[in-house]
């Protein structure tokens, strides 16, 4: 009995490790767990943070806006993240956009209307790619929603800069990521400690940075989410009641029939 | 006296009604109509479906006032809708979670129809009309998710329009002409626009088609046997129309869950990347009602008698869904409800699980133990109804039936007609 029970536990040990042999092979490619962040939006009364937000847009603008556009957004939009009328006029002409033709035929430059569209860093993607070693950094109007795991799966990859663990190979011109799938990445890290210098004071870490500019984009891949909640919630109140009535009614037809 | 005559509304109903019966109709297939008086809360799905349908062509046409079907516009036009449209987001999450909800609520009263011989004689057409329209909804819906022009939009468009490729001799020659050129393109989402439009309205006219055939025998009931007086019946309305709208009422807190809370949950990633044919994503997988039929076609890895095995995988696939027309002379037992039928009632929560776990190898890569498990389902698949449906008539003994439904579920089983107050007249 005892030496069936210890071969036993033996047998399942042995299983084990060959299977923790095969897990440790297969690591190498596959990508761990996404850690799961609080977010501010998260769950049913989920709103986005609008101080966070606004971080959020200036890591963006300082940062990321240098390779990736936001094709979706508009100057118009940014109201949502409580900046005034006045404030989103100054800051889209601070950009550059091409309209036209003129009555000459010829198209021109003039600054941003809050009308217009975000302009993006490169005029078409093959200026991108051709800027950035083949690689097209992709819309981020969009990423939030167009990746598993969503929001995690963003904070996780500007956080998963680690060093290359030995034996991996890192083609040349790409840097590891911890949770890229495959692990060669065509970004640099593109976040340091300190690389914006925030107006409210909170101190800007890479994991700070990197919480802030996933919020912001959530928002610019689903900017109805909170009117969406707000709604929700009155919807769910009207039917429960609507579900108690109809079933107080059913019972009293049918009282008749049982 | 003024008093005693007919109000004005009655009078121009009664004047129509001489001359186009409408509202008579109405009165006798909605009002009066005879339904059995035992109905169980799986009979709520009929009504359900129907509701749906008018939910998907009424957001439907809303989302057509703004959609652009040009491969170069539509997935901007949609995020236009999402974004800048009035309520846009809410309208187009609604039809994309309704056709999910759509489907389940379909695949549960198929599966009621299945427990209870619902397709047993005399209602083989009623049956019938609704595999019908199940297929037109699976078309439906597959044109509809390449609307968006999403990467799991063109890679679905690709690989199911790639099908019909199987087909020996003249198969590349049909891709062709569907897709309207060599690759899936821009005349491949105008066409599939257009249809995705059309069908909807053919599913109506099918689906008055099926209630115009249930109304003729009437539902069919838990028990499984016909009404035989009017102590087994009770009037539509009030029972069904309050039970209906209560039912109604818990699947929209359901529904509204999915659109408001998890609006994405059910769909793909990758549907948020613009359509890209030079990059194929990792896993190519449709939508969670489709994932069996997807199961099946891939599980055919091997040729029979030179047949290739893409032919078997495709005829394998689409031959589960035409295998349920023929259900009904499939099934050699004269009892309907699974109630009365001891080894059948088994076999077919057996089935229900079969299509679960095919939905499951449908989700996942096929590799190891999915191929394995693909390929036993979908063996019991065509086991359950080429050979367990048509031998359970032949070897079980069914437990003896009720005299009547009145007998069955009154109290005492007096089978006493029900008041006259109940009834209208």
């Amino acid at each position: 009995m005892g030496r069936k029970l210890a071969f036993g536990w033996l047998a399942a040990a042995a299983a084990a490790l060959s299977l923790t042999v095969a897990a440790s092979a297969a690591r190498a490619q596959e990508t761990p767990p996404l850690p799961h962040q609080q977010w501010s939006f998260d769950g049913v009364f989920g709103t986005y943070d609008i101080a966070a937000l606004q971080r959020g847009f200036q890591v963006y603008k300082q940062i990321c806006s240098a390779c990736h556009p936001v094709k979706h957004l508009f100057f118009r939009d940014l109201a949502a993240l409580d900046y005034t009328p006045d404030q989103i006029k100054a800051l889209a002409a601070s950009y550059k956009c091409t309209a036209g033709p003129n009555d000459q035929g010829q198209m021109y430059e003039r600054p941003c209307l809050p009308s217009d569209p975000i302009p993006g860093p490169f005029p078409n993607d093959e200026a991108a790619k051709a800027a950035n070693g083949g690689a097209l950094p992709p819309d981020l109007s969009m990423v939030v929603k167009a990746r598993e795991g969503g929001p995690d799966y963003v904070f996780a990859i500007l956080n998963g800069f680690v060093p290359a663990p030995a034996g991996f190979h890192v083609v040349q011109g790409k840097y590891y990521n911890e949770y890229f799938p495959g692990h060669n990445i065509s970004m640099p890290p593109p976040l340091s400690d300190g690389a914006v210098t925030f107006a409210d004071g909170t101190k800007a870490t890479v994991p700070q940075m990197a919480h802030d500019v996933v919020t912001f984009l959530s928002w610019a891949a689903e900017p109805n989410l909170d009117t969406r909640h707000r709604i929700g919630a009155r919807v769910f109140l009207f039917l429960i009641v609507g579900v108690g009535i109809f079933y107080a009614a059913k019972r009293k037809i049918w009282a008749a029939v049982h | 006296m003024a008093d005693q005559r007919p109000g004005a509304g009655t009078r121009i109903i009664r004047w129509i009604d001489h001359r186009l019966p409408f509202f008579a109709m109405m009165n006798h297939e909605l009002y009066e109509y005879p339904t059995p008086r035992n109905l169980n809360y799986w009979w709520n799905f009929g009504s359900l479906a129907g509701f749906m349908l008018l939910v998907m062509i009424v957001t439907g046409i809303f989302l057509a006032m703004q959609y652009t079907p040009s491969a170069s516009l539509a997935f901007d036009s949609v995020e236009r809708i999402m974004r800048d449209v009035n309520y846009g987001w809410l309208i187009r999450y609604a039809h994309a979670n309704g056709a999910s909800m759509f489907f389940a609520i379909v695949y549960i009263h198929i599966f009621r129809g299945l427990y209870y011989g619902s397709y047993k004689a005399p209602r083989e057409l009623l049956w019938i009309l609704g595999v019908i329209i199940l297929v037109l909804m699976i078309a439906t819906a597959f044109m509809g998710y390449v609307l968006p022009w999403g990467q799991m939009s063109y890679w679905a468009a690709t690989v199911i329009t790639s099908l019909f490729s199987a087909i020996p001799v003249i198969g590349q020659s049909i891709v062709t002409f569907l897709w309207g050129g060599f690759t899936v393109g821009d005349p491949t989402l105008h066409r599939f626009y257009a249809l995705h439009y059309l069908l909807p309205f053919i599913i109506l006219a099918v689906v008055l088609l099926h209630l115009i055939a249930l109304h003729r025998f009437g539902s069919n009931n838990p028990l499984g046997i016909d009404m035989k007086g009017q102590q087994d019946s009770i009037p539509f309305h009030p029972y069904y129309t309050i039970k209906d709208l209560f039912g109604l009422t818990v699947f929209l807190l359901i529904y509204a869950f999915f659109v408001f809370y998890a609006p994405n949950f059910l769909g793909n990633p990758d549907n948020y990347i613009p359509a890209n044919p030079m990059q194929t994503p990792n896993h190519i997988v449709p939508e969670w009602y489709l994932l069996p039929y997807y199961a099946i076609l891939r599980s055919i890895t091997f040729s029979i008698f030179g047949i290739p095995a893409k032919l078997l995988g495709v005829l394998a696939s689409f031959g589960s869904l035409f295998l349920l027309l023929i259900v009904p002379w499939l099934d050699s037992s004269p009892v309907r409800s699974s109630r009365f039928r001891p080894i059948y009632k088994w076999v077919f929560w057996l089935l229900v699980i079969d299509v679960l776990a095919l939905g499951w190898v449908g989700a996942n890569p096929p590799q190891g133990i999915v191929v394995t498990v693909g390929q036993i389902a979908t063996f019991y698949y065509y086991l359950h109804f080429l050979i367990l449906l048509p031998l359970l008539g032949k070897i079980e003994r069914p437990h003896p039936l009720p005299a009547s439904i009145a007998a069955a579920v009154l109290p005492g089983g007096s089978g006493m007609a029900a008041p006259a107050s109940l009834r209208k007249s």
